[in-house]
């Protein structure tokens, strides 16, 4: 195949997964490396390198929108962003030294775990009854615009979120992913943060969490221009087709039909790092 | 009454991150997208391999070596600027929130950002 096909190929195949992806709320990168190694026969290493910049292309283009409606809460993601940067690095580190396969079968599981998340019911936002000490010391209070006004809310279980998040980063940096789903698992469950102000505030934290290992990735090879070109235009401009949709009416449907593509990818990712198919 | 006052300035704050963003992103687009052109026009009919890992040309590795190849007109040097520049984008956010903070005399989240700072630039330069 000549670089020009494959470029518009690669292009194409990036616009649907950032639509998808942001349509789902899963982000574009999660099908990046698959689409890339599994169809397109990249190693994963250039893969992840052209993920890993999507990520970043895409959580900025959404978090601008974001932090304009007021639902993103600077200081807790500035703050978490210490366990998810030192964490990302971390990950980098990794993706340096472990076997391509082994890779491969961690970035399935991966996989698995955010279709198994996206397919779940949303939980009920459960406001903490009362901040922790730490949360009091670092002011991690906010408010956010809901239909009845302001709501005022604090974060709860901080040393818990820090510690998620510090996996979240490792996660990231590891697979070239933005690992929202982890994200997300912290601030909700653990923090007890209200569903649109986590779900807001981790997307401002995956840019900078994903420049944390850019930097490393750059330098040993990773981010191939003439491949990731293609990679973040496409997913640029698919998710931000996607978040133009995103109150359409078929969205629940998509979720889980993309969530059944996700399982699939897992499936066949976790095989072939088995095989050692991607090792090649 | 000294609360409204924060949360106003919380709001220009978050403004002005959010425009800083968009721009950072819509610049880096634009030379990723020109270097693509030129990518394309010089080397769209050779044989496209991504299948076996090579570490690539030391000087697209490097911040210094992808200027000097952006600047001789080299569509993947232009590619590799543009993808700094998106790079640099969450970091150029890091830095103005310290001075956010800092203007605010909040002193913990000036540590807090300064941090994260310090770990986004050793990373940019290497990690080493």
């Amino acid at each position: 195949m000549n670089i020009l096909i494959f470029t518009i190929l690669i292009w194409f195949g990036s616009i649907v997964a950032g639509f998808l992806g942001s349509l789902t709320g899963l982000g574009g990168g999660i099908v990046i490396v698959p689409l890339l190694t599994l169809v397109f026969g990249v190693d994963i290493r250039y893969a992840i390198g052209a993920s890993l910049v999507s990520v970043i292309a895409t959580s900025s283009g959404a978090a601008a929108a974001y932090v304009k409606e007021g639902f993103s809460n600077i200081r807790i993601g500035m703050f978490l962003e210490i366990a998810t940067t030192v964490g990302a690095l971390l990950g980098a580190f990794l993706a340096l030294r472990l076997a391509t396969p082994v890779i491969a079968v961690i970035f399935g599981i991966v996989l698995m775990y955010s279709a198994y998340i996206s397919s779940r019911p949303r939980s009920k936002d459960i406001s903490a009854d009362k901040p922790d000490w730490l949360a009091t010391r670092l002011r991690m209070k906010g408010t956010y615009p809901t239909p009845e006004g302001l709501k005022s809310y604090s974060a709860s279980s901080v040393p818990a979120g820090f510690g998620l998040m510090f996996i979240a980063g490792t996660v990231s940096g590891l697979l070239g992913i933005g690992s929202g789903a982890v994200k997300v698992l912290a601030m909700d469950q653990a923090m007890r943060l209200p569903f649109k102000v986590s779900t807001a505030t981790s997307n401002f934290m995956i840019g900078v969490t994903a420049a944390a290992s850019a930097g490393i990735y750059l330098s040993k090879g990773y981010i191939d221009p003439g491949l990731t070109m293609p990679v973040m235009l496409g997913v640029l401009l698919g998710s931000s087709l996607g978040a133009r949709h995103l109150f359409g009416a078929e969205t629940k449907k998509l979720r889980v039909v993309f969530g059944v593509v996700i399982f699939l990818l897992a499936i066949e990712m976790i095989y072939s790092g088995f095989k050692g198919g991607i090792l090649k | 009454m000294n609360n409204t006052g924060q949360e106003l300035t919380d709001h220009k704050m978050e403004m002005l991150i959010g425009n800083l963003l968009r721009a950072g992103v819509v610049a880096a687009a634009s030379v990723v997208l020109l270097g693509g052109i030129i990518y394309l026009f010089r080397h769209g009919s050779a044989l496209a391999d991504y299948k076996v890992f090579q570490r690539g040309p030391s000087d697209l590795r490097r911040i210094g070596g992808i200027l000097s190849n952006a600047f001789s007109g080299h569509g993947r040097g232009f590619i590799q600027l543009g993808l700094l520049l998106l790079i640099a984008t969450p970091v150029a956010r890091v830095m103005v929130s310290i001075f956010v903070f800092a203007r605010k005399r909040d002193t913990l989240y000036v540590i807090v950002t300064l941090s994260v700072f310090c770990i986004l630039i050793y990373s940019l330069f290497g990690g080493r």
